[in-house]
């Protein structure tokens, strides 16, 4: 079984900084991280290679930097990386990044095998959009597997998946075809710590590095900002608001005063929360 | 949205010019998508209704309601609902097929929809229904495709404006689609003010076969479990709101938060961090990875009020905060602030509010 990862490397935007007055964001230092709910895609790969055998590959778009994260994966177990690198990426939007994406996995079909199953995060925390996965699957005309919590089974034979799927009102069990994309739900799994011989084997690894033209990229113009039907026109700090909280003092019964308080400034909320609570 | 102050030099291609393609030029008109699943319509549907109206509006087009499910009474139902909520006409597929959401059928009832009858502007919501769906047809329609906005406006050119928290909600983006259409934007549930219901007769419905027969679709639904109503909050939608942060110190104390909240008649949440060490499950998590809530009384206790945090409550009608440092950012929107030991001042609000609040329960045993 051929598995193909799409992996994210990411800012790790709990500390990225905005500069107070040019309403930039500060970059320098900001470390980068796996995106985290790739990590669960990662751990899935490993566990239908662990039934089923095979290889799993990883890949990503980015930087050149990006080859950190992906000896981390390494680490984890996989079997190869797969970083898809090259200035004309960049500035790419979801549309432009599901066509080098694609593009990509077409070649890495030719190279190692055709995938059965493509998986992807749910989102990133960068971009967070959740539609590149849906996008990838389009382009290569996978089966569409989104918000998967559980794969109940694969019949490598017959060419099915059962899967588990978080729909908006429960769950649904569906049994679809591979190759197949799917999205994994978040805290599916539990990524696993890679073991000594991953680790070593990760550090001495050749990342496999595509430029467009490596990965078979036929018409450069669907790539990087030129491929991209949206336009970041204006970037601005969310405004404050214009008054602050009003601060009250509560004295020696809070409880009460805050009740009173409340009430004096939202007459209306104490009908509202008697209605409430009569049903209760 | 419209202050033009400190705009910063437009980054890469932003200085693009609109010079829409002829055959482009044909598409007009605002649709929604009604999600329904199972014939009961997402609220974010009828709230998206009220943004596209106004963009209708400004537009001078029509505002369409798009509905795809089972040939049945209850999408029936939802389409005459949607007329309720402001639609000019309502584009309709209907077939057995779609009774249960799949990625192939409604892709290909969208996309034929979006082909033959040319909207400008394509709204969906950003709910997983939404996500899995807008991502495909964006990709068949090589259109492009803007996330979980927060903020929709048209501008001058009468070009969509969509605007979305960027880089972990640390700021804002404004994002155009100029050059292609329809110009696709899901939002999130309670983002959007959910706008009037107005009872309007059944207006025109143009009705477009699905074109696909079951055995057309590979994906095959085997069963289908729905949540048990007493696993499902109702966080989004509930009026008042009781939510704790780290600042509560332990996850004994966050009983406090539960306490006060069904003393109220609440739906009970959280910051991030709680869902993180496991203190409370993730479908209580308030803020831009969690839910969107739209309260008239909001109540947050212990929570430093990071912008993640901010973006999930600004919709709430009235914000009162509890944190023992007066400089915490939540105090910059919340409308009143309390500065003291929340894990004290919780059983007291407890206390208070349901001595007030008990002359209506024995109003109740009494009738
Ligand atoms: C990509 C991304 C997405 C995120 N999404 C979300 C999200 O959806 N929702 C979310 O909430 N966060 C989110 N976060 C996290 C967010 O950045 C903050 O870290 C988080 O909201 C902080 O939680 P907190 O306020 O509970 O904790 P803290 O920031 O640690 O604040 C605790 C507060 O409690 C106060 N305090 C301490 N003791 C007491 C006491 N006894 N009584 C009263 N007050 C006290 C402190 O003064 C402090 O202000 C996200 C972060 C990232 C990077
Ligand atoms: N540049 C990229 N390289 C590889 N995979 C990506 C990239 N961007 C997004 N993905 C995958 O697509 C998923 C959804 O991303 P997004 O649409 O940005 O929320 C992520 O969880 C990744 O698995």
């Amino acid at each position: 079984m051929h598995i193909v990862v799409c992996m994210k490397q990411v800012p790790d935007s709990a500390q990225i900084r905005v500069h107070p007055v040019t309403n930039t964001i500060m970059r320098q230092g900001v470390p980068t991280i796996i995106n985290p709910y790739d990590l669960f895609a990662i751990e899935e790969a490993l566990r239908l290679r662990q039934k089923f055998g095979g290889a799993v590959t990883i890949l990503t778009m980015g930087p050149p930097s990006a080859e950190d994260s992906l000896r981390k994966a390494l680490t984890f177990g996989a079997d190869r990386a797969v970083l898809l690198t090259d200035r004309f990426f960049a500035g790419a939007d979801t549309l432009a990044t599901t066509y080098a994406l694609a593009t990509a996995i077409r070649k890495i079909g030719v190279e190692f095998g055709p995938p059965h199953v493509v998986f992807t995060g749910k989102q990133t925390i960068d971009g967070d959009t959740a539609q590149v996965g849906p996008g990838v699957a389009k382009r290569l005309g996978l089966m569409q597997l989104t918000y998967v919590s559980h794969i109940d089974n694969v019949d490598l034979e017959a060419g099915t998946i059962d899967v588990e799927r978080r729909s908006e009102g429960g769950v649904q069990k569906l049994r679809s075809k591979m190759p197949c994309l799917i999205s994994v739900l978040e805290g599916v799994n539990e990524m696993r710590i890679g073991s000594l011989s991953d680790a070593l084997t990760a550090a001495r690894a050749t990342i496999i590095k595509w430029s467009a033209q490596d990965a078979g990229v036929e018409d450069i113009t669907k790539c990087g900002l030129r491929g991209s039907p949206t336009i970041v026109k204006r970037v601005f700090a969310p405004k404050p608001r214009a008054e602050k909280a009003q601060f009250i003092e509560l004295g020696d019964k809070p409880g009460d005063a805050f009740v009173d308080e409340l009430f004096k400034r939202r007459p209306k909320l104490e009908s509202e929360l008697g209605q409430l609570t009569r049903g209760y | 949205m419209n202050d033009k102050a400190k705009a910063p030099a437009p980054a890469g291609r932003a200085a693009a010019k609109k010079e829409l393609p002829e055959h482009l030029k044909a598409y007009k008109h605002v649709w929604v998508f009604i999600e329904q699943e199972r014939g009961q319509a997402h609220p974010v549907s009828w709230e998206l209704m009220g943004a596209g109206r106004i963009l209708a509006d400004k537009l001078g087009v029509n505002l369409a309601a798009v509905v795809v499910g089972a040939r049945n009474e209850a999408t029936q139902a939802v389409v005459r609902e949607s007329f309720n909520y402001g639609a000019d006409l309502a584009y309709l597929v209907a077939d057995d097929i779609l009774t249960d959401y799949r990625n192939e059928s409604y892709t290909k009832a969208m996309t034929d929809l979006v082909n033959a009858y040319q909207p400008e502007i394509l709204l969906l919501g950003a709910t997983i229904l939404g996500r899995d769906l807008a991502g495909s047809v964006a990709t068949t329609l090589l259109t492009g495709l803007t996330a979980d906005c927060t903020e929709l406006d048209v501008d001058a050119e009468g070009s969509l404006a969509a605007t979305r928290p960027t880089f972990g909600g640390s700021l804002l983006c404004t994002i155009f689609t100029l050059n292609y259409r329809p110009q696709m934007a899901t939002v999130r549930p309670r983002v959007m003010p959910m706008p009037e219901r107005v009872e309007k007769p059944l207006g025109r419905v143009i009705e477009h076969p699905l074109g696909l027969v079951e055995d057309d679709i590979v994906t095959k639904v085997l069963s289908f479990l729905p949540d048990r109503d007493s696993t499902k909050s109702n966080l989004a939608f509930a009026d008042v709101v009781v939510a704790g942060g780290l600042g509560l110190g332990s996850p004994e104390n966050f009983q406090l938060i539960r306490q006060l909240a069904s003393t109220i008649g609440a739906e009970f949440g959280c910051s991030r961090p709680l869902v993180q060490k496991g203190w409370v499950s993730s479908d209580r998590q308030i803020g831009q990875t969690g839910k969107t809530i739209r309260p008239k009384l909001y109540i947050a206790a212990g929570i430093s009020g990071a912008i993640q945090h901010r973006v999930g409550v600004e919709g709430a009608d009235y914000i009162v905060a509890i944190n023992t440092d007066k400089n915490a950012p939540i105090f910059d929107f919340a409308h009143v602030g309390i500065v003291t030991d929340a894990v004290r001042l919780l059983p007291a609000l407890t206390e208070a509010f349901s001595k007030r609040l008990s002359p209506h329960q024995r109003d109740r045993l009494a009738s």
